[in-house]
């Protein structure tokens, strides 16, 4: 299942993304980042995502936000095949750990607002759960309003920070 | 030359010390009793050249309490000693003057003596002695004008109590420790990531927080004499809105342990874990009451948030009676030392603190502004500090219980936060 979640071609122009990206910014590049590319460029099969496939652009779990709305702590019906994907990755690697974090806009008082951002992440880890992921490998917490990903405060702003996010632990 | 020393003296100290110079607190008085009591605090006489000056702090703290006006502002030394001039004090109007006397030991210490007059009666009031390290006069002025409100109005003064608060500038969070006034931070904590909810023991020495360093709301003890402290709840998911008991033995805390939040009782060395509240909805900011026998916590098991009432046993007996009925959203209950207040911020209009006063039910709102959050009481059930916003500015507020006194304490160019003060000490 892994390792079907990309075809060779996919691959291949993803690391010919990479490998002219580490040129333009070399700057930026972490340690791992350029072992990876070292192996593919020795012949190996590897892809820069190969031990995290939830970075890779062209994987269905690419998308780990769930955006929730006005005074909601439903998911979305239009995120359930999301959900799937994510439960289907986690269900094949028991392994694999998540950290689901919560996160409200900034209506609203510092410790509710923390117990409402944890009723997000609950509500995206409860569907993983019905789809058969374990909860050893799930952990639901929540930042409140307290790391907003935008500070803007118009209502795009807020809608941002009505958030969930799915984080894979590497 | 004392106008270059206070110039002077801050610079050398950031020099010096480094890491312990942080921006100042500004205060701005917004309001003030509606009758002041007026006195003078004369020059104390050998203070010139002292890192701090014990008259501007007795000064500036009896203008900060609001019931009191300040006759004197002038530098005429009066020993502690010396026979004062009532007439002359009379007609300047000031009811009472408090005149006193630095006196540098051999040790190294100072003392700081003062005495208390009845101007209209030309009769001492009395007075108190204060020894003091070099570094702590400041010390020396809250305790001086804590006794002066004490023999004024038989009421507890707060000066000498402290602030938690917590700074944010760009991606830095740092938990200060500070005078009741806002100066003399030290910080306690610094973290790339936030720090909420700072609650004092009741003797004063050990704040515990929520830190989200290592990626999650998790709850700490911290002393703060050594830095040391504990993780108290690590439990899976949330940890967070730490209280602690009036007898220090144990905290309530907020844990997602079980799925949806819920408060627990927990013992002041992390063990003993329990689950006092039972509902299916969110249930945090528990907050004991004076006398230990009950717990406030916030609720929206019926439908909205609101404020609700337990046995300290929690809800295996009785189920939690709710408190709050005035506004659609009542968060954050605080309970005043005295038990006499339960203070909530309630949405009405915008984010209001409000105080209801719990014999009578009775609810005023104490602020016009529309951010306000994370009230806490003074040590003395008199004020209440709480964060807000003015013109876009986060800052913190401090208003009197009666509404009339009313102050602004701001970091320019920082977001101050998460405030909580601390109780008396000894």
């Amino acid at each position: 299942m892994f390792k079907n979640l990309f075809n060779r071609h996919t691959r291949l122009a993803i690391l010919m993304v990479i490998t002219l990206g580490l040129g333009a910014c070399s700057s930026g590049v972490k340690l791992d980042d350029v072992e990876a590319s070292k192996k593919s460029g020795s012949g190996s099969t590897d892809s820069k995502y190969a031990n995290e496939p939830w970075n890779d652009p062209a994987s269905p779990i690419y998308q780990k936000s769930f955006y929730f709305d006005f005074d909601s702590y439903t998911v979305k019906s239009s995120d359930q095949s999301l959900i799937n994907s994510h439960a289907q990755f986690l269900n094949a690697n028991k392994n694999q750990k998540v950290v689901i974090q919560g996160n409200t806009d900034d209506s609203g008082t510092t410790e509710y607002n923390l117990a409402l951002g944890q009723k997000r992440s609950d509500a995206v880890r409860k569907l993983l759960s019905l789809l058969g992921v374990s909860e050893a490998q799930m952990e639901a917490v929540s930042f409140g309003k307290e790391k907003p990903k935008s500070t803007s405060m118009d209502d795009a702003g807020r809608a941002e920070n009505r958030r969930a996010d799915i984080v894979y632990i590497k | 030359m004392k106008k270059i020393l206070t110039w002077f003296l801050p610079i050398l100290a950031m020099l010096s010390i480094g890491s312990n110079a942080f921006a100042q607190m500004q205060i701005e008085i917004t309001g003030v009793g509606q009758t002041q009591y007026p006195i003078a605090v004369t020059r104390f006489l050998n203070e010139s050249g002292l890192p701090s000056y014990v008259t501007d702090v007795v000064r500036s703290d009896l203008a900060n309490n609001g019931n009191f006006a300040n006759v004197e502002r002038g530098e005429t030394e009066v020993a502690e000693n010396a026979k004062p001039d009532f007439s002359m004090w009379s007609s300047r109007r000031a009811q009472a003057l408090a005149i006193g006397t630095v006196t540098p030991l051999q040790n190294g210490q100072f003392e700081v003596k003062y005495r208390l007059y009845d101007v209209a009666k030309n009769q001492s009031l009395g007075g108190t002695t204060v020894t003091v390290d070099r570094n702590n006069l400041r010390k020396a002025g809250h305790a001086i004008a804590d006794d002066i409100v004490q023999r004024l109005t038989g009421e507890r003064g707060i000066f000498s109590t402290r602030l938690s608060y917590v700074v944010k500038n760009a991606n830095r969070y740092q938990l200060m420790i500070s005078d009741s006034d806002g100066q003399n931070p030290r910080e306690a904590l610094s973290s790339t990531e936030p720090i909420i909810s700072p609650s004092w023991s009741p003797d004063g020495k050990r704040v515990a927080y929520v830190s989200f360093e290592s990626k999650k709301p998790v709850i700490y003890v911290h002393e703060l004499a050594t830095g040391k402290r504990i993780v108290l709840s690590n439990e899976k998911g949330n940890n967070s809105a730490p209280s602690w008991s009036p007898d220090g033995s144990k905290l309530a805390v907020s844990l997602s342990r079980d799925n949806n939040t819920q408060v627990y009782v927990i013992n002041a060395d992390g063990t003993g874990l329990k689950r006092v509240s039972r509902s299916s909805a969110i249930d945090t900011e528990p907050q004991f009451s004076a006398d230990g026998k009950s717990i406030y916590f916030t609720s929206d098991r019926g439908g909205s948030p609101q404020v609700y009432r337990m046995g300290v046993d929690g809800e295996s007996g009785a189920a939690a009676t709710r408190v709050t009925f005035k506004h659609a959203y009542a968060t954050s209950p605080r309970l005043s030392p005295d038990g006499k207040y339960l203070a909530y911020i309630a949405r009405s209009g915008g984010f209001r603190l409000q105080l209801m006063e719990l014999r009578s039910g009775e609810v005023t709102s104490l602020t016009q502004t529309n951010n306000d959050e994370t009230p806490t009481f003074a040590a003395n059930g008199k004020f209440l500090l709480y964060a807000t916003r003015v013109n876009g500015r986060p800052v913190l507020a401090a208003v009197s219980v009666d509404g009339q006194v009313k102050q602004v304490l701001s970091i320019p160019g920082s977001v101050v936060r998460e405030p909580a003060w601390g109780p008396f000490l000894n």
